[in-house]
């Protein structure tokens, strides 16, 4: 096979496996108080943010890369990182989406969500990211008249500072672990959405990201904040261009739920996964935590990952206001040598407060799966419960699955329920459903889309359908 | 403590004739273990228990030597009644007596073995220091074929003679081929303050058969640790059931290979604590070979501000296919200052297996003590009964009858 004929079928492998060539504006390589300063510069960002990228940065010094995780990664060379680039053409922002440069808007349309058909036929608002700048917000109108803002932070930094200056940083702080701390010093865009008091967001709100440029770490920082009695509904979901090399992202995600207020955040996340060999990836570092602040509110985490080389998160709930609820639904599906050690942190600071974590992974190839999970209900969090229920799924005799829940139960009127199991598809299953015509292929799609039914049911519709297309993508060529 | 190890450490091994080359094995122990100290909460398998803190806080300053001259007089009063039993006796950490009366002299061998040093599959600091200072360290080998007629009895006492003193004990077994072994733990201290260091290794042949009992049932204010390395041949049997109740701190660890086929493990636990004790248990089960077994069922009843802490591990070899690992842990806090905490976790690198594990802790049931009450028992007696219930869960699970019931006794459960 030739050269040529190689590349096509690497290509054809990753579907979304393509890059753009637009000219970039970039930071010098490298991690200095210098670069911090071009980026804050750049955004023409105020004094007080530069400050809190400073003190990040400071903290970042002293601290040292953990190293606890089951997946073991190369040493990444935090020198030898872009920690800025802007697609040129943003310079003079455009006014509306016609002005768009047309091979980003082509590079959406490969993705299937060109905006202005996405924002008008599925009434949702299509914030993009592509590579570190926001590029279009649509369905601004609408929001604005119900007194929502959902922006690019950036945005947020110069229009509401009284908003970011209150809530960034209040739940991760500056001073929290390596990749959080780096992405508070860096962090380049997000999203910021606000719901008003009493407001019910009428449509769900959604951003695509896209990492594009070679060797830039994406920095993401999304805040969202529902105030008293509001529901909000966010939708993430991420498709990236092939490459050889590893991309870092740390991108860092802060909920606040104020008084009855409700928040539901889901992923979808499709990061290039590195080829059959696990060469190349994306490295998905997220820091993900919502604050229950209030009484009686309510942070849901949805995900879906089926992408990346690695991923390691744990979205996790404090649940400080009285009778708050956190509920944890996640997908995680790895193939050929993907690694994942994901799952949730659930904890019970406030009385009568309930916590649900279920949590389906699915291994076949080489890859390495793990659940890592902490639930801790504290002395004064009375009559709170949890029920955690973790199951995984081995296709193949060289996959790993790994269950690692941590339990600490501190009130004898709290009651704490967890399950886990590990199995793999029977033969009698796969049987039954061949003998009606349907082949391996399909037959496992079939028994995997049941056993993830519970978490997929609690994604919105538009997601839900794509989550289960992807499902069955994402097992290809791991039976049979 | 630096000075004081090596102080106690020269001490030590003026009196033992030993060879220069292990003299210099127990001397890189002894470095290995001032260099790592007793373990933290910054290592992993210690996170919920900070050994070095709570030696700190209990005991304080500790002393490592041992006069092993001198010797202590035999109290028959301890021996357990109604029982007829081989017996093994340690007092403050020195072997008394060895007596296997019921037994055939020749099919058991007890073999000093002083002058190895173990390797355990244990990388905590422990095992260092348990090298560096065991001066005595015998080997039980029970030859092919046979079976104990009677149960062993170890005997774990301390009396009042010894203060802030570290205790390092070891013991060897080997259960040939078609051999079977029923074995007791039984603490007794009347000392305060000591910390006993206790590594047992275990070598199951073929078709043999290991049940081991450890009851820590009287109350005292040591501190304890034990490790036990169990390594399993085919169609090989190991039972083992921990009572966690007496000592101030207590940690068993339980580390089972299962290298055979058909090779199967129990760990059975009751936790049953008040005032502000503090015990672990934690089991490792490694399945090596296709069609293994193991099982794990640990209940807790915690009263007033006392902790106890499980973390379980089953873990899977690429090539352990169709095995069988469950594990349970249950736990009822009593009190609100009471506090259980797990880490019930699998490892499984291979497909067509059933692992399955749960964990659930909270208060007893308040619709069970209604229905009771309404039945004509006062509160503390249907608290007593539901209890009793829960624990006698666990303890049914013990194959042995008569040592079932000796057990049952020292609980204080009613069938």
């Amino acid at each position: 096979m030739d050269n040529r004929q190689k590349e096509i079928n690497n290509l054809k492998d990753y579907k979304y496996g393509f890059s753009t060539d637009i000219e970039n504006i970039q930071a010098p390589k490298g991690l200095n108080e210098d670069v911090i300063k071009f980026i804050s510069n750049i955004k023409k960002e105020p004094e007080w943010m530069l400050e809190f990228r400073l003190k990040a940065f400071e903290r970042f010094k002293v601290l040292k890369e953990p190293d606890w995780q089951k997946p073991k990664f190369p040493k990444i060379d935090y020198q030898d990182l872009y920690y800025y680039s802007a697609p040129k053409s943003m310079k003079d922002k455009p006014k509306s989406l016609d002005e768009l440069d047309p091979k980003l808007l082509e590079t959406y349309k490969k993705l299937g969500i060109p905006l202005q058909e996405q924002a008008r036929l599925n009434g949702i608002a299509v914030d993009a990211v592509f590579d570190s700048v926001s590029v279009a917000t649509t369905f601004k109108d609408e929001l604005t008249k119900q007194g929502i803002i959902f922006c690019p932070i950036s945005e947020a930094i110069q229009n509401h500072p009284e908003l970011v200056k209150k809530y960034l940083g209040s739940v991760i702080p500056t001073s929290d672990h390596f990749f959080a701390t780096l992405n508070s010093a860096v962090f380049t865009d997000g999203s910021f959405v606000y719901i008003p008091e009493g407001v019910r967001c009428p449509m769900e709100l959604s951003t695509y990201f896209r990492i594009n440029a070679s060797n830039t770490g994406q920095f993401e920082r999304t805040l969202i904040i529902a105030d008293k009695g509001s529901y909000v509904s966010y939708l993430e979901g991420c498709t990236a261009p092939m490459r050889d090399e590893n991309q870092l992202h740390a991108a860092n995600v802060e909920l606040i739920a104020l008084d009855d207020a409700e928040i539901k955040y889901s992923t979808v996340q499709n990061w290039y996964p590195g080829d059959q060999d696990g060469k190349g990836g994306i490295y998905n570092f997220v820091t993900k935590r919502g604050l229950c602040k209030g009484k009686n509110s309510k942070i849901s985490w949805t995900q879906v990952e089926t992408g990346s080389a690695i991923t390691w998160k744990y979205p996790s709930c404090i649940l400080k206001g009285d009778n708050s609820v956190g509920e944890f639904y996640s997908i995680a599906i790895t193939n050929n040598h993907q690694k994942a050690d994901t799952g949730t942190k659930m904890i019970h600071l406030g009385k009568n407060t309930k916590s649900k974590i279920i949590s389906k992974g699915i291994s076949a190839g080489s890859s390495d799966m793990t659940y890592r999970g902490l639930v801790d209900i504290s002395s004064k969090a009375k009559n709170s419960t949890n029920y955690t229920q973790c199951d995984s799924l081995l296709m193949g005799n060289k996959c790993g699955a790994h269950t690692v829940p941590y339990i600490k139960n501190k009130n004898s009127e709290s009651n704490i329920a967890h399950e886990a199991t590990t199995s793999k598809i029977s033969e009698e299953q796969l049987h039954y459903c061949q003998q009606r015509g349907l082949n391996p292929e399909e037959a496992v799609g079939l028994i995997v889309n049941g056993f993830c039914k519970e978490v997929l049911q609690q994604l919105p519709m538009e997601f839900a359908v794509e989550a289960q297309k992807l499902v069955g993508i994402s097992l290809e060529g791991s039976v049979g | 403590m630096k000075e004081q190890l090596q102080k106690d450490f020269y001490n030590s091994i003026k009196n033992l004739s030993l060879s220069q080359k292990d003299i210099e094995i127990k001397k890189f122990c002894l470095d290995n273990f001032i260099d790592k100290g007793f373990p933290n909460k910054k290592e992993e398998d210690w996170k919920f228990s900070d050994l070095n803190q709570i030696i700190k806080n209990n005991i304080g300053e500790l002393s490592f030597y041992n006069d092993q001259a001198s010797t202590n007089k035999v109290d028959t009063s301890v021996f357990v009644d109604g029982l007829e039993h081989n017996k093994i006796v340690f007092i403050n950490g020195r072997i008394e007596k060895i007596d296997f009366e019921y037994e055939k002299k020749d099919q058991i061998e007890i073999i000093d073995q002083s002058e190895t040093i173990n390797e355990f599959e244990n990388s905590n600091s422990l095992s260092d220091l348990n090298n560096a200072f065991t001066n005595k360290c015998f080997k039980i080998l029970v030859k092919k074929g046979y079976k104990l007629a009677k149960p062993l009895i170890i005997y774990h006492t301390t009396n009042s003679k010894i203060w802030s003193k570290n205790i390092n004990l070891r013991l060897n077994f080997e259960l040939d081929k078609d051999s079977s072994l029923r074995l007791i733990d039984l603490f007794n201290d009347t000392s305060e303050k000591n910390f006993l260091n206790i590594f047992y290794n275990f070598e199951l042949k073929e078709n043999a058969v290991l049940k081991n009992y450890k009851v820590d049932k009287f109350e005292n204010k040591n501190i304890k640790y034990s490790f036990n390395n169990i390594d399993q041949d085919k169609n090989s049997i190991s039972e083992t059931f921990i009572l966690s109740s007496g000592s101030n701190f207590s940690k068993n660890e339980i580390n089972c290979n299962l290298n055979g086929i058909y090779a199967s493990a129990f760990v059975n636990g009751v936790f049953s604590l008040y005032n502000n004790k503090h015990h672990e248990i934690r089991s490792i089960i490694n399945h090596l070979t296709e069609n293994t077994k193991s099982y794990q069922l640990i209940k807790s009843v915690l009263e007033q501000s006392s902790k106890a802490v499980y973390q379980g591990k089953i873990f899977v070899n690429s090539d352990a296919q169709k095995t069988d690992g469950y594990q349970l842990s249950k736990a009822i806090l009593l009190n609100k200052e009471s506090e259980f905490n797990a880490k019930p976790e699998l490892e499984i690198y291979a497909d067509d297996v059933k692992c399955s594990h749960g964990s659930a802790s909270g208060s007893l049931n308040e619709d069970s003590i209604f229905y009771l009450m309404s039945r004509g028992l006062s509160y503390q007696q249907s608290r007593e009964l539901l209890i009793n219930g829960f624990l006698l869960d666990v303890v049914e699970k013990i194959t042995d009858s008569e040592i079932k019931n000796l057990i049952k006794n020292m609980l204080g459960i009613k069938e």
